[in-house]
């Protein structure tokens, strides 16, 4: 726990000793605000679900963006060689990776809740529950994300080639449930279950169900899991 | 200390390592010589558990590098060779995170911080960011990473390599006043560098051990003949092309004249000098000697003649 604690306070410091986080983080405000006040004061509804429509679309290339660096770049300027003769097990090292992209993630979520108290203020019958419901929803899928990203990360040593594999997996378990109709009827159910909007749609709407949680873990686990072998095997190669 | 035993690795069908085996006491410093690509590099990754022998064993006090890798790690401080750093940290900021992952937090941190700035001459650029700091300053700091929990061993991979002959020697000097109370086990391609800094010398070629030994170990068991120039007056060809039958230790090479001076070339084995039989000769021969000047094999010489099959391959 010290060392992923260690591992997780140093990538922090690199996201904002660099211009990076701040940049993240303004833009993704910018965006995410943009869509939202373009609609929120014309429909007169009290309710996030512009916001909770629009962000899962900005984190389709948002957090390919934010993890295409964290394991990319040790590989790329050399630093794995310094960190691999660490007294260091490789989970501590991909966890405390992945709680870092996580965590600014969940910064740029919480900047939107100044959407939120915009909402309160001039909202009336304000569905709490939904909106908790929303936010759990997006911060679930962005972890999920991030984990595919960190995965990304580890296979190349170069950051443009990482972005690209972390879109192309996310926009994949993005598509899934889009594509039910052209694919046979015994799949489909597979596919849909794969597919993360088809969960996060669930949980947004204010159903916390233990299927959904259990997705979620385990597309996080599954691609940290992916991440630490990679990264076992090259030792051996 | 180190044992290695017959170790190998292997890069897909290239074999960068063959089975090479030696062995550094405590408070021994080490370099570990060899062309570029002989196999240094990979030799000492296997060492510090970077990466995984293919073959063979490496043991430090005992302990095997593959059973425990992190309890190894935990004594050996590696410099490695491009030295690579986080830039956009703080120097105190990379040397607590490190210091932070070897359970070194609080007072103890503070104090090993002090003893390495110290060690390293890193007073002054301490709250520097590392991208703004000179390359000597930054290979100062690769070493002070290395040395941030005081480790028994310290690995260093080309520590003195793209440093100014200032810096060289600031460093040698570092490096031999750690190898009095620590393991040191450094490569290096500059054979002035190991020469002036090392007990023992190992060198590798082609990833094989090719000798293992002190400078003058080697040069005693490598040194080949001596060559001889001389430069006389009045020195006759067949006089000079005679001395083989009157001194027979002595092998007449060649022999050519400037402006009445006469050049010749002999050589002679190490072990026999024959110079003041040579001076007799000259004198019975009413020759009058100019100069006398032998080339002995020296460890550059020895390193070339060794590693001149090497290449990059490796």
């Amino acid at each position: 726990m010290h060392n992923i604690r260690t591992v997780f306070r140093r990538e922090m410091q690199g996201y904002f000793n660099s211009p990076m986080a701040y940049i993240f983080l303004v833009i993704f405000a910018v965006v995410s605000g943009y869509f939202f006040t373009n609609t929120f004061f014309l429909f007169g509804q009290s309710d996030l679900r512009v916001l909770f429509d629009i962000v899962p679309l900005v984190f389709l290339f948002f957090i390919p963006a934010v993890s295409m660096g964290l394991i990319a770049r040790e590989n790329n300027i050399g630093t794995m060689e310094t960190i691999s003769t660490l007294p260091l097990n490789t989970y501590e090292f991909v966890v405390g990776k992945f709680l870092a992209g996580f965590c600014l993630i969940l910064l740029g979520l919480a900047a939107t809740s100044i959407h939120f108290f915009t909402l309160v203020s001039v909202g009336t019958n304000v569905d709490y529950g939904a909106i908790f419901s929303g936010y759990l929803g997006l911060a679930l899928m962005g972890a999920t994300y991030t984990a595919i990203g960190t995965y990304a990360s580890s296979v190349t040593e170069n950051q443009v080639v990482a972005f690209i594999i972390g879109v192309f997996f996310v926009l994949v378990f993005f598509m899934l449930d889009k594509t039910l109709v052209f694919v046979p009827h015994s799949l489909a159910g597979i596919l849909q279950f794969l597919a993360v909007d088809y969960h996060l749609s669930n949980i947004s709407r204010g159903v916390i169900d233990s299927r959904n949680l259990i997705y979620f873990f385990s597309m996080v686990g599954f691609f940290i899991y992916l991440t630490i072998q990679t990264l076992e095997v090259r030792r051996w190669k | 200390m180190i044992k290695v035993t017959d170790l190998s690795k292997n890069y897909g069908p290239v074999e960068a390592v063959k089975s090479i085996s030696f062995d550094i006491q405590d408070g021994e410093i080490v370099g570990f010589l060899g062309a570029n690509g002989a196999g240094k590099t990979t030799t000492l990754k296997m060492m510090t558990g970077y990466l995984v022998p293919s073959q063979g064993s490496i043991e430090v006090n005992d302990m095997n590098i593959i059973d425990h890798t992190h309890e190894i790690q935990k004594q050996i401080g590696y410099l490695p060779e491009l030295n690579p750093l986080y830039t956009e940290m703080r120097v105190y900021e990379y040397l607590e995170f490190l210091a932070g992952i070897r359970k070194i937090t609080g007072r103890a941190f503070k104090d090993a911080l002090a003893r390495v700035v110290e060690q390293c001459g890193l007073n002054g650029v301490v709250h520097k960011t590392i991208s703004d700091c000179s390359k000597g300053y930054k290979q100062r700091i690769g070493l002070a990473a290395a040395m941030i929990h005081d480790p028994k061993i310290l690995i260093l991979d080309e520590p003195v390599t793209g440093l100014d002959p200032n810096q060289i020697v600031e460093i040698r000097g570092l490096i031999k006043s750690l190898g009095k109370e620590k393991l040191v086990f450094m490569s290096s391609h500059i054979l002035q560098e190991i020469q002036a800094t090392v007990d023992r010398i190992i060198i590798i070629n082609q990833g094989e051990i090719v000798a293992n030994g002190t400078s003058d170990e080697l040069m005693s068991n490598f040194m080949g003949n001596v060559l001889l120039n001389m430069e006389v007056k009045g020195a006759v060809r067949e006089s000079v092309e005679h001395i083989q039958a009157k001194l027979p230790s002595v092998k007449f090479i060649g022999m050519e004249e400037v402006n009445g001076i006469q050049s010749v070339q002999f050589e002679y084995g190490k072990d026999k000098d024959p110079r003041e039989d040579l001076f007799h000769y000259a004198v019975e021969n009413n020759w009058s000697i100019l100069k006398m000047n032998p080339h002995t094999t020296n460890l550059e010489d020895i390193f070339r003649d060794l590693t001149k099959d090497g290449g990059a391959n490796a």
